[in-house]
């Protein structure tokens, strides 16, 4: 399913004569990358079903946007960074808080609105942030982050660090007039940053043949010569194999580059999805067939890369941590009503 | 016989210098060709002829500054008039003088009226000065900031190659070349966004906007991106951009470019709103504004560029969040911030005459307002005014008329009164743009009013 734009036959466009990267591999994994894969895809589904949960028990608030059936995209791209790269996405950022590194029991306590939550519970589950992990947000207002993850991808080439930026949104914010702004001053300025949209395909409960006049998202980028790459989001290791080949583009100086994953989430949009636009039958066929977690267990066992009493081990150890992080989220106190008036402003006038 | 008068440029022009002639006398033009060039407020541009001929008299040196809009430059006799230049009167021999800034000149407390216990200190900083314009100051401003600072860039449109689209940036470019001053696309929303995730991850930097009419294709930035994310990250993740460029109405522009979002970014939390009305205050503060850690939006007036005052020399920083008291006084308190001070100051003058000592307040800081020292003046006077060059509805003169009654409701001989501009958009027409704007009179009359005389 990886294919680069303009690859295919007569009705795409012809290939575009300024540089593009080749078709990406699927990633050959050892057994240690193969289980670690595993184990955070594990933990992004166990956290979000146990924070469904809580939010069906009111100990969540508000909107909470769950990104199970889309594991594998985080998972696949975060495991091809390194420590100083900068990552931002939208509103359904759990994945990409866990798939960072960020402890399990602070961003559960963040989306119960506690003091131990990362952002002290001020922020909830839309709005958290780690600049020591290199996360910068969790943005609520739709393709929001996509200027603001060139902003980051700009900052590392004014520092010249040698790091890149990678900016997630979904398909529903593809259609923003400010992602395009942002194409524009990334290929203008060479800025290292790997655009990722994740197209769950529905912005909400509107499809994206719907809501989008072209609807191969990976050539969205044409226009502005920046490269779009189109990738089995369902896939962990295609989407690694890509993720590898984009950061050694970006990260060498090419400029950006778009990667269109193409991926599905089993739940709503938020937890008060009236489910009305697609069937039942849809999400089944799925959840069967295109299994981050399943297409990868049976691939590790196929494989004889561990046995089942191997995945079961992990399986509990996520188990016991969500179990955790859920207790923890609700034993830990609010924040101190003090704390309504802090963080406002840094500086003292 | 065509003579040529020197055209308005730009909307603000009222003057310009006539750089330099291309042509002389007995030269031939032909329409179309360029005549001379004119520095006007914001850039060095050529003037063509619109007419042919034979040029029979510069009525203009080249060089001089100063020449009002409207001014005979030059005559040229057409061709079948090219033997009559005897009508042309002669070069006039000396140039009026470039007329200083029409504003009144800042009174300095301590007279004769002043009370003995409150009267304020002077709020000017001892020392040398020099005279500068606000676009200067506002230059010398970053251009000091980005000496010492190296993460700190400006990025917007025209501020690179073409100095500015006002001028404000002329000569950054080639002191610190186009990594640190970065010229934009027409694109404010991405540019916003750019700029505040640069700060989010680590730099500093100045987002100009051409005006800030354009800025509201950005607020979602300056709101939701900028000013929120410290407090929605519990403190963790700072954001410290100065969004700037000229606000309020200018001349003649019309309805969408025209407009003071003083009060709309006032209202923000997690936000600095800077507009200041002087030369010395614009460098202070926006030296400071730099140096904040929080976002800043700090508004300037297009109007107000061209005006010169005395700034300090030196690393002169204004403190964010203190209001400054322009003109002292005893009878009552005109508040006012950016442009306004200046019709303030004006109407203050005329008060005088009629025998009200009037003191002038300069907020320069929107947010965090300085309510204090309005409080104080208020104590003190018993009788306030709030000036504002923008609508009535929600406005900074509505604020403080809040703060006046929830905190100083003891201290009013009279009521409020807030005189702005008329509550409606911008007209074009300029009988009616006049008659929307913010007048000197009106103040007096308000400030009679509370005065009872």
């Amino acid at each position: 399913m990886a294919r680069s734009t303009g690859r295919k036959a007569a009705s795409a466009p012809p290939i575009p004569n300024w540089p593009r990267p080749d078709e990406p591999e699927r990633f050959v994994a050892s057994r240690d990358q193969l289980l670690e894969m595993y184990r955070q895809m594990v933990l992004i589904r166990r956290f979000e079903e146990r924070a469904g949960q809580l939010y069906g028990m009111g100990q969540i608030g508000g909107f909470c946007h769950l990104y199970i059936g889309q594991e594998a995209v985080v998972v696949g791209l975060q495991a091809e960074l390194i420590k100083g790269d900068s990552i931002i996405t939208g509103y359904r950022d759990h994945g990409h808080m866990l798939a960072c590194g960020i402890s399990s029991k602070a961003v559960m306590a963040e989306l119960t609105g506690r003091a131990a939550g990362i952002s002290g519970g001020k922020g909830g589950s839309m709005h958290m942030f780690s600049v020591e992990h290199g996360f910068f947000g969790g943005h609520g207002i739709v393709a929001a982050q996509v200027p603001l993850g060139a902003g980051l991808g700009f900052a590392h080439k004014y520092k010249n660090d040698g790091h890149i930026a990678v900016t997630y949104f979904g398909d529903g914010a593809s259609n923003q007039g400010q992602v395009y702004e942002s194409f524009n001053m990334a290929e203008l300025w060479k800025l290292p940053v790997i655009f990722v949209i994740e197209n769950n395909q529905y912005a909400m409960g509107t499809s994206v043949n719907r809501a989008s006049s072209e609807d191969q998202l990976y050539r969205r980028g044409e226009s502005f010569r920046v490269p779009g790459l189109q990738v089995d989001g369902m896939d962990v290791l295609a989407v690694r194999g890509a993720a590898k080949l984009a950061v050694e583009w970006v990260r060498g100086g090419k400029g950006p580059l778009l990667l269109e994953m193409k991926t599905y989430r089993y739940r709503g949009h938020s937890m008060s999805d009236p489910a009305k636009y697609r069937s039942r039958d849809e999400v089944q066929a799925m959840r069967e067939k295109s299994d981050p977690i399943e297409g990868l267990k049976k691939l590790i066992l196929e494989g004889g890369h561990a046995d089942e009493a191997a995945l079961k081990a992990i399986d509990r150890d996520v188990r016991d941590e969500v179990a955790e992080a859920a207790d923890f989220a609700l034993e830990t106190p609010e924040p101190a009503l003090a704390e309504l008036h802090t963080d406002v402003l840094l500086g003292t006038y | 016989m065509p003579q040529i008068l020197l055209p308005a440029m730009s909307p603000t022009m009222e003057e310009g210098t006539l750089a330099k002639w291309l042509v002389a006398v007995g030269d031939v033009v032909k329409p179309g060709d360029v005549i001379a060039e004119i520095e006007t407020d914001k850039a060095t541009m050529e003037l063509e002829s619109d007419d042919g001929g034979t040029v029979t008299a510069l009525l203009v040196a080249g060089g001089s500054e100063g020449v009002k809009v409207g001014t005979p430059i030059i005559n040229i006799a057409g061709e079948d008039e090219a033997e009559t230049p005897a009508a042309a009167p002669a070069p006039k021999a000396t140039m009026e003088e470039p007329k200083a800034v029409s504003l009144p000149e800042r009174e300095t407390p301590g007279d004769d009226n002043a009370p003995v216990a409150a009267a304020p200190a002077p709020d000017i900083a001892p020392g040398p000065t020099r005279r500068q314009t606000v676009r200067e100051a506002l230059r010398d401003a970053m251009a000091e900031e980005m000496r010492t600072d190296q993460t700190l860039f400006v990025m917007g449109e025209e501020v690179a190659e073409y100095q500015g689209a006002y001028k404000v940036t002329q000569g950054l470019l080639e002191e610190f070349g186009g990594s640190r001053v970065i010229d934009t696309p027409i694109t404010e929303y991405g540019f916003a966004g750019l700029g505040t995730g640069a700060a989010m991850g680590g730099l500093k930097p100045i987002v100009e906007f051409m005006t800030f009419n354009f800025a509201m294709q950005a607020i979602d930035h300056i709101i939701n991106s900028a000013a929120k994310t410290l407090y929605m990250s519990g403190g963790q993740m700072r954001c410290p951009v100065v969004f700037r460029g000229p606000n309020g109405a200018a001349s003649r522009v019309g309805a969408q470019h025209s407009q003071n979002y003083g009060p709309w970014y006032a209202s923000v939390p997690g936000l600095i709103v800077l507009a200041p009305y002087s030369a010395d205050d614009a460098k202070g503060l926006l030296k400071a504004a730099i140096r904040s850690p929080d976002p800043v939006v700090f508004l300037e007036n297009e109007l107000l560029y061209g005006q010169s005052f005395d700034v300090p020399e030196g690393d002169h920083v204004v403190p964010i969040g203190k209001a400054r008291i322009v003109k002292a006084g005893t009878d009552v308190t005109l508040v006012s911030y950016s442009i306004g001070v200046g019709v303030a100051l004006q109407a203050a003058e005329t008060l005088a005459g009629l025998g009200i000592n009037a003191e002038v307040i300069d907020l320069r800081t929107l947010r965090p307002m300085d309510t204090a020292t309005v409080l104080a003046s208020l104590k003190k006077t018993n009788r306030m005014v709030v000036v504002e060059e923008g609508w009535p509805t929600c406005s900074i003169a509505s604020e403080i008329m809040a703060v006046v009654m929830e905190k100083g409701f003891d201290d009013l001989d009279a009521p409020v009164l807030r005189v702005t501009n008329v509550d409606v958009p911008l007209p074009y027409a300029a009988n009616l743009e006049k008659a929307a704007l913010l007048k000197a009179e009106d103040v007096v009359t308000a400030a009679r009013t509370v005065c009872y005389k």
